[in-house]
């Protein structure tokens, strides 16, 4: 079964900001695609996201999103996702703003 | 303008209240987000694809200067400067952080506005026509109407959970520009043989998955009936309506499945029963609503300047002819204010735009403005005497651009940018192809095309009612773009036909030109617009010139 596992991470938004998050290895919520834990296996896809569910008070609307590793750590795959990870294509607002500033 | 009366603001200041409450109760853990996701909601606030999303109703698309002013400063101090102005006259933040809501919201109700009933399955912003109270063919204002109909239709306790959302749209002209024949109900002002005027009754319209023009339900209602038989029909529709299927859930689903006389008959039985229990109340408040609309006092001045600069100024003379509307006053004329210079995001106004609407409003237009439906700001009482000091402000914030009505007029829905139900991007394909037309400088000669832009099924961006129409997908994970030929959103409404096959994202823009420049060469001469030529020559030129290597292949 975990053979045809196409990889994933689990994302959401925050609850105050309504920005997108990403769940890392290390139980963090990151507002970085990149920083994501890249998962491999549906087991381990069902904790992810039960872990992710139970913040109720920290983030809202957990799921899955395919994925892909990469050099530079796990990019999104669906066109949705990409513009998650990165904000509207009309002005330079949400990350891709405040990535230029860090 | 309508004022709030104490009860009005008492009750949207409650309101605020307890969403202020809810929203501390969120923050500290003691809801959960399924206990407060339909708090919020009823508060017009959504969480999209990047951020949460505050939807503000505009009733019937009427501001004055101190509101939009107001819009001007939320955008500053809780949003990013602008705000997305929408096809059901709606205004739009797209960044709002949950914790400032509260504060946005009492901002909004220092000057008598407020979010509720713009989400949820309820009766939402009533819509109108955005030239109400000025347009030369008007039989009468119909803002009074919409006044009422908003006034019993907030918090009304029937119809907080109908089987779906519930969409109201009036107009008191003849020539429709509400789109009312792709609303829930449509009313249209008419006259009878005796002159009189009432409302041709339209019910069951509505874009979406399955587009459908409304029917008529009574083609002359007697002005003064009006309120009872609406709720007549919403009352119907609360018990009949489907709640098994989201997707047939909507009036236009009701009217098609039990048929338009079963709905009249269940319809007018509901309205003896109402019209006697209303007892004419409504009316003595329609009357008390109607004085806050009086006509402006119409100043009375040469109007000859207008002419002389008209005459002296190619560039004033380009936006004349495109962005006025013959007011019924002669002396004075309607100003659309273009809110979709070429490559920007139609339906956008920075804060500083709309503190000059704001002051033009004021110092001109007797304090009105008009959000429309086309994502256009109106001015619609401007003397013609001050007409070149109005197109000189509006020049030097870019807001002067002559396109009304031609190919960059686009109705584009915020699409996949924002929104988390859209399937594909809508508003750079609305940017490409208004600056593709201004390079080519064809706009003028193409003349009247309505495009309309729709990032997913629901339609938002009435692509369905486009003279050409613009529906974005997802397919296999790419974006891809359907076409739609021949739609009409007048009072003929028809729902355009699906041309073929879509188009990539890297195409549409290419598809759209060879489908403009082919009309171009099809047109009988510069007269005929490409809808008069759609609707004369049919479909099938039209798929030639979109479609060339079809040709080329069914040829072979």
């Amino acid at each position: 079964m975990s053979r045809t596992f196409k990889p994933k991470v689990v994302t959401a938004n925050a609850l105050i900001e309504g920005d997108v998050v990403y769940l890392t290895a290390d139980d963090r919520w990151t507002r970085t695609h990149a920083e994501a834990e890249l998962i491999t296996t549906e087991e381990r896809a069902a904790i992810r996201l039960s872990f992710g569910e139970a913040q109720d008070g920290i983030v809202v609307g957990v799921y899955l999103a395919d994925a892909i590793a990469s050099e530079n750590g796990p990019q999104p795959i669906h066109f949705r996702e990409e513009f998650r990870a990165v904000g509207p294509s009309n002005y330079n607002h949400g990350k891709q703003a405040e990535q230029a500033n860090v | 303008m309508y004022k709030y009366n104490d009860f009005d603001s008492a009750f949207v200041a409650s309101r605020n209240a307890q969403f202020r409450s809810q929203v501390e109760r969120r923050v500290d853990g003691s809801l959960t987000e399924d206990e407060f996701k339909p708090l919020r909601l009823m508060n017009g606030l959504y969480l999209q694809l990047h951020a949460y999303m505050l939807r503000v109703a505009i009733p019937y698309g009427t501001l004055n200067g101190a509101r939009m002013r107001k819009l001007a400063e939320i955008a500053d101090r809780w949003d990013k400067g602008y705000g997305h102005f929408t096809t059901r006259q709606n205004i739009q933040y797209n960044w709002p952080i949950l914790s400032d809501v509260p504060d946005m919201l009492d901002a909004l109700a220092e000057v008598e506005m407020h979010a509720i009933q713009t989400s949820g399955n309820t009766i939402r912003n009533v819509t109108s026509d955005h030239f109400a109270g000025a347009a030369a063919d008007e039989i009468e204002d119909p803002r009074p109407v919409a006044e009422l109909l908003r006034q019993w239709s907030t918090d009304h306790p029937e119809f907080q959970f109908l089987p779906r959302k519930f969409k109201i749209a009036v107009t008191g002209s003849p020539n429709d520009r509400a789109v009312t024949k792709a609303h829930d109900i449509g009313l249209r002002m008419v006259r009878n043989d005796a002159g009189e005027p009432g409302f041709e009754v339209i019910v069951g319209g509505g874009l979406g998955r399955t587009p459908m023009v409304g029917k008529v339900l009574t083609p002359f209602l007697p002005k003064a009936d009006l309120l009872p038989y609406c709720e007549a029909i919403v009352s119907v529709y609360n018990l009949l309506g489907r709640r098994d299927n989201k997707y047939k859930a909507r009036i236009k689903i009701t009217v098609h499945e039990n048929g338009l006389d079963k709905i009249r008959e269940l319809v007018e039985a509901r309205f003896k029963t109402l019209r006697a229990e209303f007892a004419g109340n409504d009316q003595k408040l329609l009357a008390e609503i109607e004085e806050h609309f009086a006509a402006p006092a119409y100043k009375s001045a040469p109007a000859d300047a207008y002419q002389a600069y008209y005459d002296a100024d190619p560039v004033f003379r380009s936006w004349a002819d495109t962005n006025l509307d013959a007011h019924k006053n002669d002396d004075y004329a309607i100003v659309t204010v273009s809110i979709k210079a070429h490559g920007q995001t139609p339906g956008d106004a920075s804060s500083d735009q709309m503190r000059v609407m704001a002051d033009l409003a004021e110092q001109y237009g007797h304090d009105e403005l008009r959000i429309s439906h086309q994502q256009n700001v109106i001015l619609p009482h401007v003397h013609k005497s001050d007409l070149p000091a109005v197109h000189e402000a509006l020049k030097a914030v870019g807001l002067a651009t002559a396109n009304l009505g031609l190919i960059s007029d686009i109705i584009a829905c915020p699409g996949m940018d924002y929104c988390a139900l859209a399937t594909a991007r809508s508003i750079p394909v609305a940017q490409q192809i208004a600056i593709r037309f201004d390079e080519l400088k064809l706009e003028h000669d193409i003349g009247e095309l309505q495009i309309k832009i729709s990032g997913c099924i629901n339609a938002c961006g009435h692509h369905h009612v486009g003279h050409i129409g613009i529906l974005g997908l997802d397919r296999a994970g790419v974006e891809n773009y359907q076409i739609t030929l021949g739609g009409d959103a007048t009072e003929t409404a028809a729902i355009g036909e699906r041309a073929g096959p879509g188009f990539a994202y890297d195409e549409i823009v290419p598809a759209i030109e060879r489908l403009v420049l082919g009309y171009l060469d099809l047109r009988n001469d510069a007269e005929e617009t490409f809808i008069e030529a759609y609707q004369r020559l049919g479909a099938e030129p039209f798929k030639a010139v979109l479609y060339p290597d079809d040709r080329k292949r069914n040829a072979a």
